[in-house]
């Protein structure tokens, strides 16, 4: 079991962290036509608007409520109101996913109070459009947790309550956790199909944020869940929740509509996967399709030929909880070490059960400083600067990734998922294989502090 | 000397071991053993000679012959080089159809040794034969002749096409090829009384470099480690030396033998791989220098370096021996000298399941079965199929082989270490040793095992192919049960 170490800085050092709206306003991108709509001044929408835009590279819909000075004086109840009004108009969305930040969570209203309000007094005008509220302050959480809420609030205001009438056997409610890409929730999508079962995925982020050309400006999101399979979540025979912070909205779906759920902590390893496809298998009593059997051999043989590659390599990893476990355990079961693990928020119960002895709630500085001597980093684009100063090679995962095209379409869930990871890391220490010298490999250059060093790291490091 | 007589002549060695053995009528039939067309393996008499010379780093190796020769097969190697990476660069001079037809192979060559010399400057080309190039007949000794006359730069030919026999014909090949052309071609001024040359040594991985520093904490000078890390002055001056040490025994005998006639060098055979085989090589040049009229105080400060040395590293095996005792090795290779290896595995407390021998003299074939518990684990040569069968009935923990049976042991979902050319760690010397283990440790505990011998899903024990529709309420129980994730530990195993 992990021990967490706590922030013991008050400077925070390169930042690993993307504040809490941002991942709330993410899980409602994931819904068709909608639009997220940061309660706040208008820079907190601007900035994760921008890393939204370089992560992704699509045009992102992100609205703000434009908190000025004398509504942070007055409140800021009329603004939401405005805004809302403002986006129906001009916009006419399906969802607007309110997710409040530091500002007015400091000044501190009764935002749902003022949204119930706000919904029966311009019921007409808001007739055909979901509001759901995140209450996502940006000193709090991350990533995960915005999500998280998000997910729950679309839950709570969308989702009938109650047993369903009719269930649908064939059903299945998915609900992805942050770190998964647009490729992993489409693989996700085709793997339960395959079984001859429905998905619906909250959020669907493959649907909205995969980079298609549409065929006309749409101001809204263009893809995603829709809001009636929201409506209907109470109809699925189970709910498979991916990662921890997906417990929570799942379990307040358990509670409303009694649709029970399995909890995935990773799936980005073959007994992992294994678990899913026994669960598939099982709900839709149709045996395995020939497909998911072969790419279970393939990662079988990629495990085999890997491994060789993973052995005795110290991984520093710095990523939001979730990631950050799936990850660990991705190295460690080829062999690897854990050399270094950091994460935003110490919150988490996935953290205790990451495979190594303590994990750094901290920032890339921390990082940078613990991951020395490591053989690769994995973090998000900005542990850049600490892979070119510590001169280890860096495997881009989690968000933002600004500097490399195409990381929504990497898919590292599932047996393909995995088999293609463990090409990718094994490629990335290939090509970083440096030639042995004499000097290097001298038998008389530890002799004298051999006692100081590790017995086994002293050579072959390569 | 025609290439065949000189194919005798190396077949002839008086000093291998295996030729002394036969009665003089299997002799005279050489050792080339006939190929089984449509059962056969392993590389050709271009490839030996390719292996041995290569590693040789600021000389350019000009492949004579059409593309598949040298296209298909460089870069393939681990050697290291501490200074010119030329070695690593690919010559061919690609022969086309047209070339064949018209006899301009010749031409060809003797353009491509001026390209490279114009633009590389090598201190010598090495030019190699192939099938094509001998049976259309170029004449290599006399392009080369001209060509080294013409540039000012040595040209070597090296006479091992591929149709002349195996692999290790075409080592011995190129040793003679050294013998003829370089050995003896420039006289250092530097010559000294501690001066030795390591024979067969490739420097795979480095390796070389664990071993060179103990042989200059002596006061020994190598000359030239043929081939590896090897510049072509360090060769043209080897004769120089006053003792020479062979390390891989089978590829390189007659050039041992033929530098002790020609320039009266003792030689020995020895290794540097396992803990003892390093102990008795360095013993055996100390003793052999002081023989030659070294230092007598020599013998002495090697002995103090063993002793030294090997308290050192059986510090180092210590933490391995909990881990890998009474872990099953099955070692199939021929390469290396297996005994020595065996021994230094036995005594962290690994138990042999299987050592083959195909490679090794009588000799060390005894004293592979003296190691063994039962000499029935001393094994000739295994099928494929046979070797599957072995591993995948779980008889052994690991198999340490050559990149050949590598796949036989990973489909069985088998623990698999290379100790072959292509390998990537260096094992030799009392550090390489430790390295050695090591990885055996890595490659054992490796947590992957346990998946890949995971059953499918759908082989699992309990999996039913329940009923989709009508059971639902009970399925959900079941299924709340054994997947809804409260903290269950399972779910943390990748």
């Amino acid at each position: 079991m992990a021990s967490i170490l706590p922030v013991a800085k008050a400077a925070s050092v390169n930042p690993l962290k993307s504040s809490q709206p941002l991942g709330a306003a993410f899980a409602f991108l994931g819904v068709a036509g909608a639009v997220p709509l940061f309660h706040g001044s208008q820079g907190c929408t601007s900035f994760a608007l921008v890393l939204f835009v370089r992560h992704f590279k699509e045009t992102i819909p992100l609205q703000t409520t434009a908190m000025d000075e004398v509504a942070t004086i007055l409140g800021g109840a009329d603004h939401l109101e405005e805004a809302i009004l403002n986006l129906k108009a001009r916009t006419k969305p399906n969802l607007i996913g309110v997710c409040t930040t530091a500002l007015v969570e400091t000044r501190g209203e009764d935002f749902a109070g003022e949204l119930a309000a706000i919904k029966s007094r311009r019921a007409a005008d808001l007739a055909g459009t979901e509001i759901a509220l995140a209450q996502t302050p940006d000193f709090d959480g991350a990533i995960e947790e915005g999500w998280s809420k998000a997910v729950k609030a679309m839950i709570e205001t969308i989702a009938r309550r109650g047993p369903a009438q009719r269930r649908n056997e064939k059903r299945v409610n998915l609900l992805p956790g942050a770190h998964l890409s647009v490729a992993d929730v489409e693989h996700l999508r085709a793997m339960v199909e395959a079984f001859g079962l429905e998905p619906v995925i909250l959020p669907d982020i493959a649907g909205s944020l995969d980079g298609t050309v549409p065929a006309s400006w749409v101001p809204t999101t263009y893809g995603g869940t829709a809001i009636e399979d929201i409506r209907t979540l109470g109809e699925a025979r189970l709910t498979i929740a991916i990662g921890e912070h997906m417990r929570a909205p799942a379990a307040r779906l358990q509670e409303m509509t009694g649709v029970e759920f399995a909890l995935f902590r990773q799936l980005s390893g073959l007994k992992a996967v294994d678990r899913l496809v026994r669960l598939l298998g099982e709900l839709s009593g149709r045996p395995a399709p020939a497909s998911i059997r072969r790419r279970r051999a393939q990662l079988q043989d990629a495990l085999l030929d890997g491994h060789f590659h993973f052995s005795g390599k110290r991984i520093a990893i710095a990523a939001e909880p979730d990631l950050l476990y799936a990850l660990a355990t991705f190295f460690i079961g080829l062999g690897a070490e854990i050399h270094a693990a950091v994460t935003t928020t110490g919150g988490s119960r996935i953290l205790e059960h990451i495979p190594c002895d303590t994990v750094k709630v901290g920032d890339l500085g921390d990082f940078e400083a613990l991951a020395e001597g490591a053989d690769l980093l994995v973090t998000h684009s900005h542990g850049r600067q600490a892979a070119e100063r510590l001169g280890v090679p860096l495997l881009r995962v989690g968000f933002p990734v600004f500097d490399r095209l195409g990381s929504q379409h990497k898919l590292r869930v599932g047996y393909q998922g995995a088999r293609d990871l463990i090409f990718e890391v094994a490629n990335i220490f290939e090509s970083a294989r440096c030639e042995p010298t004499p000097e290097s490999l001298d038998p008389f250059r530890y002799q004298e502090n051999e006692h100081e060093r590790r017995p086994a790291s002293a050579i072959g490091r390569h | 000397m025609s290439s065949q007589a000189r194919i005798q002549a190396l077949f002839n060695e008086p000093a291998c071991e295996k030729n002394q053995a036969k009665d003089a009528s299997t002799r005279a039939k050489g050792c080339s053993k006939p190929l089984t067309p449509g059962a056969a393996a392993g590389g050709c008499a271009f490839d030996g000679a390719k292996i041995v010379l290569q590693p040789v780093t600021d000389v350019a190796h000009l492949v004579h012959g059409p593309l598949a020769c040298e296209g298909n097969s460089w870069d393939n190697r681990g050697a290291a080089s501490s200074g010119s990476a030329l070695w690593r660069r690919s010559f061919t001079t690609d022969l086309t159809e047209l070339d064949v037809v018209m006899g301009q192979g010749e031409k060809k060559l003797f353009r491509a040794i001026r390209e490279i010399v114009e633009t590389y400057a090598p201190p010598a080309v090495f030019v190699y034969s192939t099938c094509v190039t001998a049976l259309i007949g170029d004449d290599l000794d006399a392009v080369c002749f001209r060509a080294a006359e013409r540039f000012g730069t040595p040209v070597v030919p090296v006479h091992a096409p591929g149709f002349a026999g195996s692999k290790n014909l075409g080592n011995k090949l190129a040793g003679e090829a050294l013998l003829d052309h370089v050995i003896g071609a420039y006289e250092p001024d530097d010559v000294g009384p501690t001066d030795v040359n390591i024979l067969g040594e490739y420097n795979l991985s480095g390796e070389f470099w664990m071993v060179k520093p103990l042989l200059e904490a002596l006061g020994m000078r190598v000359r030239a480690c043929i081939p590896g890390d090897a510049r072509y002055r360090d060769i043209a001056g080897a004769h120089t030396a006053r003792v020479n040490m062979m390390v891989c025994s089978t590829a390189l005998i007659n050039m041992a033998r033929k530098m002790e006639e020609r320039w009266g060098i003792p030689y020995f055979e020895g290794s540097f791989y396992g803990v003892s085989d390093t102990s008795d090589a360095l013993r055996q040049l100390a003793r052999l220098l002081v023989a030659e009229g070294a230092d007598r105080s020599l013998v002495d400060r090697a002995e103090a370096l063993i002793a030294d040395q090997e308290a050192r590293v059986w510090r180092r095996l210590e933490p391995y021996r909990a881990r890998l005792a009474g872990k099953r090795v099955l070692l199939n290779t021929g390469g290396v000298k297996s005994w020595s290896v065996i021994a230094a595995l036995q005594e962290v407390g690994m138990e042999i399941v299987g050592a083959a021998t195909k490679k090794s003299t009588d000799e060390d074939k005894a004293r592979i079965k003296a190691l063994l518990k039962d000499e029935k684990h001393a094994f000739d040569n295994m099928a494929p199929r046979d070797l599957y069968a072995l591993l995948a009935s779980g008889k052994a923990d690991i198999m340490l082989s050559g990149g050949r049976t590598q796949f036989i042991a990973l489909k069985a979902k088998t623990p698999w270490l290379d100790i072959n050319q292509e390998r990537r760690h260096p094992y030799a010397g009392y550090d390489g040793m430790v390295e050695l283990v090591r990885q055996i440790d890595l490659a054992i505990h490796n947590p992957v095992w346990e998946q890949v011998r995971a059953p499918a899903p759908w082989d699992a024990e309990g999996f039913s192919i329940a009923g989709a529709s009508d059971d639902g309420a009970d399925f959900i129980a079941r299924t709340h049960r054994k997947f809804a994730a409260t903290a269950a530990d399972e779910l943390g195993e990748c």
